[in-house]
Parts: C-alpha cells; structure tokens; sequence
C-alpha cells in the first residue's frame, strides 16, 4: 500500500502541506491513512544499523528482566500495576522486538509501537534511575519515537506541530512580524503601570537574551510582559532577538531530529549575532532541555554547549532573590502551604533542584515537598508532548492521578509549577478530578510579592 | 576426565572468559558516540569521571540507592546472591589449591565453614529469585525462557559444589558435574547476557557520565542516586 496524501513518511515543509494537515479535524483522514501505509523495512534497518550502537545494544540485550522499574514509571502505578506497564516489557516488546526482527515488522505493529511511544511513556527518563544497570527506557524510548517518525508513524498533532517548527521556527504559525509586534503591543500595554518599561528587540550585548515558548506570544501574552517587569525590576540589561527566540521542540517529542537541528539552530543565530553575555528562557522545562541540554548535540556541537551560557528562568530567579535584585515583601510571601512541582526536564534531567529551593525559601512561609521530590518526582503526567495527543487522551487523563495524589498528599492547595507542560497537566488534572487546587508560574507570583523601588512606581497625577 | 577438565579445558575456559570480557569491553567504548548519546564525553571528561563513580559506588552499595532502599527483599537476594556468586569460587581453598598446582598461584582462601555457608546462600537466594519470577506478574511478563536457563547455569556450579563438598551419594559424579558446569558458567559469561557482570559497570560508567556531563552535574551536586 501507499504512502496516504496526509500521512506519509515526507516531513511537512511547505505552508500547503501543513494547512491541509490542519483541515483534517482531530486527524481523522490522517489516521485512516495510516492504516494502509507500508512499512520500508530496507531503510528502517539501515538506520537501526547506523544509529543503534553499544549503549543501547548493550541495555537491550543485559536487561535482568529484574522488574526493578516497574514502580518507577507513573503509568504503571496509574494503571494498577498492569504489568504491560513495565518499562522492560514496554521497551522490549516494541524496540527489543524491532531489532530482533531486523526491521522485519507491518504496519499493525509499528502502530503498537506508536501507540506505546506516545501513549504509555512520556520519556520522563524515571525508571533509568531505577534500573540496577542504568537501562533508560526514556531515552529508548526517544530514539525508537526518531524510528517510527522516518516511517511516518506518529500521531497527527506532532506531525503538525514539527512541520511547524521546520516553516515558523516555532511550534505555532507566528512569523518574525507577529512576534515584534506582540513585544511591542506589551510593552505599551503595560508601560502606564510600569513607567519606562521596554521589550528591547535585538539589542546587541545586552546582559541577558530572552527567549520564550510560542505559546507566551500566542496564547498568553501577558506572560511576556510579566518577563520584562522582572526584568525591569531587577535591573537587568536584556533583549530578545527578532528571530531565534522560541526555545520549544516539539520536533523533539516527534522524534524529528532534522528539525529539531533547524530550530535550535535558529536560537544559536541570535546567541551568535547578539553576543549578550547570557541566556534566560522562561518558565518551561522542555524548551530548555531542547535548547540548552539536547540542542547542541543535535547542531553537532562537540563540547555539548551552547554558544552562550544558558540558564532556565528558575535559576535567574534564585540568583535574582539571592543578590537582592528582586526583593520579597516579607507581608505578601504565600502563607498557605504550597508545593512545587519539578519538571523532569529541568530537575531530573538538568540538576536545577536547588534553584527551585531557594526561590521557595524566599517566596513562601510553608512550602511543602512532594514525595518523591526533586530528581525523583513523578512525571507531571502530561510531558513529552502527551498533553497534546487527542489520540492518547484517556491514557494521559488516567496517568495524571498519579500528580493527582502526590499534590493532594502535601496538604496544599496550591502548586507552584514553572513549567508549561506540568502547568497544563495540573490544570487539567483539577478540570478532571475536581480536587480544588490551583496552579501557577512564578512570574505572577513574584510580581505580586516584589518590593517595587520608588522610582519605578508610576507617579501620582 | 578430571585431568583434562582441570587442564585443557580450563585453560579453553580462562581463555575464553578473559578475552571475552576484554572485547566486550572494548567493543563498548568504541561504540559510544558523543553525538548519538548526546553527551559530550572528552571535552568535560573529569565531570564525566565524577559522574561516573557516582553512578557506580552508590550502586554497588547495598542499601546506597532510592532504587535499593524502595525494594529491601529483592535487594538483600540480589546482594546475598551476588556476594556468594563472586567470592566463593575465587576464595576457595579447593580452587586455590588447583591454580597452585596448574599455574603456580593461589589467593588468600576462605575458611571451609565460611565457604559453605556462602554456597548455601547462593542457592538459596537463586531459589527465591526464581520464586519471584513465576509469583509476581510484573516480573513473569518480562521473563523468558533464557531468563531461567542462566540462573540455572549460575546456580548449577553452587548445587553441583556443594553435593560434591558433603559427598552427597556419588562424590565422582559430583565432582565433575561441578567442574562442567563452572565452566559453563564461566565461559557463558561473556558470551551471554550474563555479560552484566562487565556491563553493569560499563552501562553504569556511560549513564554516570551522561548525568555527571550533560544532565545537570556541571551545574548542580551530581545526581541522588
Ligand atoms: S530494572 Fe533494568 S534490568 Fe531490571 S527489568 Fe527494568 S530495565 Fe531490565
Ligand atoms: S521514561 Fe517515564 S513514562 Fe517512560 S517508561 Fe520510563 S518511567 Fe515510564
């Protein structure tokens, strides 16, 4: 059978390619589509030989069938312990049989495995923590995403969402136009409150670059403006760059590295061309892991750096509160019991926990850890681009009980939750389970508590 | 028989298992790829030292990780089992007496009550490793039938042993069932997943380093095992 004309092994690159993408509601077309696309077993083993090497032939072949992850992974727990729902057996059965089969598979079980790389594991990378040998089924998990991807098996959002990136250099349709001009729409919004507060576009060597999650222009702008309060606030010599500064990758979560390339390229332009001293990115964990931990490597960059120094938003703001550029009211700190949710992809998977602990220790009178915590906390339940799959909706909603009961065990009903995606999954956990909680960044936070100089207060007419 | 088990063959045996150990060794080294595991191994290679002793020290400690502390039962089997399965052989003073004779060289050797002892533990906790495999069905979906096949083959050299030792009924037949089976064990060692006994410091070694140079030891403690 075919390739289909919505579903294909071709990545979206042209605006055409990606509207008729977009005309087919909830991917119906595209997933009756796939039914009839054929596997290119040839090539699907030509890559499995390239990209395969000893790490993981080697976690493949010495896993103990032990067992000792099992209770890592939030799935299995979510789901009573459904044995299907152990890491080994979820890996083994779907990329541990891809190689044992030499590529030899249809249709019917690269569909499995698409439904197991999308639908039962969100590549939090937990149960490599929890393996005697190391054995990291999110990383497997990653890699095997990058297989069904070149053989078109991947779920109709993040098929969307990659050819995004490869047009927009971002994960939604905002051109270099619409951008500069929500940075400006906000600073003027804002100004009257804020006097003399700018979002200064390309400004070269500048302290800091900014970079955001397209969502923040798209959907919530204000955060941005929230950004450059802090910003102004605290002093700070910043700039955001005209292109480059979407820091997103959900050609990451669809296993498109080429794409993945190009836009964490496009970041590394700006970092070249503007020659600040340092880069922020907001409050999300995966646009971080993308740009500053992954990203390199996918540039091909040998030291695994980027070209500037790069810092998540959370540790701007702890080395903000430390130096006493932003101060806390002591009257307005949270006095509710509050907890905080560590993002997988910039705790466990980039070691910012302390960054985290500090800002609590400054913000809130009683902040109580989730158990587990810090590298060890669960998946919010929503990441590795679940939160956006229609396809794995019951799984992800079911998943999220797993955040439900650690939140609910803290005894606070307020979580904070500087990650877009565990920000999301919380948000839908409540518009699920109804338990009363709420949820929010620290941008708002912060600029509900800071001691504002007087000189940057607006004067009185 | 014996002379030629305990001669040629076991020098086959030694031959087999070092250089077996030697290759696999190098074969994952060279196989290691900064950019496919995305870690960047020579440029920040003491971070990546670092990481790696973390990742293998907290692992060999009984008790030293979350992972070991989270499932107590299972990690006294595997240490119980683990223990008897490298000492006894090597610490022996039945094997020791052997490899003075064949090669001239023999280590310090345990007491025999100790030994037997260790035997013991050996099987016993291969028994119950066994009875955790067939009762909980998160370990059964994920056994094979090779899983059980190479817990025999390390336990075999122990039960064979310690019949031998305590010359249950035919002492002869005993003797060389041990013999066969060590060497069976030994030599399926590097040519079977039994070959953890190399990969479990390599595979750890490769994640530590992954922690300790790209997922957040440059910048915070080193990962809490
Ligand atoms: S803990 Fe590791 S060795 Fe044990 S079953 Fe899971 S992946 Fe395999
Ligand atoms: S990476 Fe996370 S979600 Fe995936 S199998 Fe491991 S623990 Fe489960």
């Amino acid at each position: 059978m075919p390739e289909g004309k919505l579903c294909n092994r071709t990545p979206v690159n042209t605006e055409e390619q990606l509207h008729a993408l977009l005309a087919d509601k909830s991917g119906k077309q595209y997933y009756e589509e796939m039914n009839h696309l054929n596997v290119d077993t040839k090539a699907l083993w030509a890559t499995i030989q390239k990209t395969l090497k000893s790490r993981l032939k080697t976690w493949l072949e010495i896993c103990a069938h032990c067992g000792m992850c099992a209770d890592s992974c939030f799935f299995y727990l979510a789901n009573k312990k459904d044995p299907k729902q152990v890491p080994s057996y979820k890996i083994q059965s779907t990329l541990g049989e891809l190689v044992r089969r030499k590529g030899q598979v249809d249709n019917a079980f690269m569909q499995k495995v698409m439904d197991v790389a999308w639908g039962k594991c969100t590549c939090c990378n937990r149960c490599g923590m929890y393996c005697p040998f190391g054995i990291d089924m999110g990383v497997m998990f990653s890699y095997l995403r990058g297989l069904c991807h070149s053989q078109g098996f991947i779920p109709w959002e993040l098929k969307i969402g990659a050819g995004m990136h490869r047009i927009y250099r971002a994960q939604m349709d905002i051109t270099t136009e619409d951008w500069v001009d929500t940075c400006e729409w906000m600073a003027e919004e804002y100004e009257d409150d804020w006097p003399g507060l700018t979002i200064p576009v390309d400004v070269a060597g500048a302290d800091i670059m900014y970079t955001v999650n397209a969502r923040e222009p798209k959907h919530y702008p204000e955060d941005l403006a929230e950004a450059a309060i802090l910003f102004h606030v605290a002093g700070e010599n910043w700039t955001v760059p005209s292109e480059g500064w979407e820091e997103t990758s959900l050609a990451m979560f669809a296993g498109d590295w080429e794409a993945c390339k190009l836009q964490v390229e496009s970041v590394y332009d700006a970092m070249k061309r503007l020659q600040a001293k340092r880069m922020v990115v907001t409050e999300c964990g995966h646009a971080y892991r993308a740009t500053v931990i992954e990203g390199p490597y996918w540039a091909g960059l040998p030291n695994g750096q980027t070209p500037i120094p790069s810092f998540h938003y959370v540790e701007w703001v702890a080395e903000a509160l430390k130096s006493g550029k932003l101060k806390i009211d002591p009257a307005k700190k949270i006095k509710e019991p509050v907890t905080y949710q560590d993002s997988c992809n910039y705790i466990r998977n980039a070691g910012l926990k302390d960054a985290a602990r500090t800002i609590m220790s400054y913000i809130a009178e009683d902040f109580r850890e989730m158990s587990p915590c810090k590298e060890h906390n669960f998946c919010c339940g929503g990441g590795g681009g679940m939160n956006g799959l229609g396809r794995y909706r019951k799984e992800r909603n079911n998943g999220l009980k797993v955040k439900r009961d650690q939140i609910l065990a803290t005894g606070s009903n307020l979580v904070v939750a500087p990650c877009h995606n565990c920000w999301d999954a919380i948000r839908d956990l409540e518009e699920v389970y109804r338990v009363g909680i709420r949820w929010s960044f620290l941008k708002p936070l912060l600029i509900s508590m800071i001691e504002v100089p007087e000189h940057l207060k607006p004067k009185e007419e | 028989m014996y002379e030629f088990l305990t001669g040629p063959m076991l020098i086959l045996t030694f031959v087999i298992f070092f250089i077996g150990i030697i290759w696999r060794t190098i074969w994952y080294f060279r196989g290691l790829s900064w950019q496919l595991d995305r870690v960047a191994y020579k440029p920040h290679l003491s971070y990546g030292i670092k990481g790696a002793l973390r990742s293998v020290i907290f692992w060999l400690l009984p008790f030293g990780t979350r992972s070991w502390r989270f499932y107590p039962g299972t990690t006294l089997l595997v240490f119980a089992f683990h223990i008897g399965l490298l000492f006894t052989p090597v610490f022996l003073k039945a094997h020791n007496i052997i490899l003075n004779e064949r090669f001239g060289i023999s280590l310090p050797t345990l007491p025999e009550g100790l030994a037997d002892a260790l035997t013991l533990m050996v099987i016993i906790s291969a028994f119950f490793l066994l009875l955790r495999r067939i009762a909980y069905p998160q370990h059964r979906i994920i056994t094979t039938a090779y899983d059980y096949l190479l817990l025999l083959i390390a336990a075999a050299p122990f039960i064979t042993g310690f019949m031998a030792f305590h010359q249950v009924l035919n002492y002869q037949f005993w003797l060389i069932a041990h013999i066969i089976s060590g060497e069976v064990f030994l030599v399926a060692i590097p040519l079977t997943k039994l070959s953890h006994f190399i990969g479990f410091f390599l595979s750890r070694i490769q994640l530590g380093m992954d922690y300790g140079i790209k997922r957040g030891g440059m910048k915070g403690k080193g990962m809490a095992w």
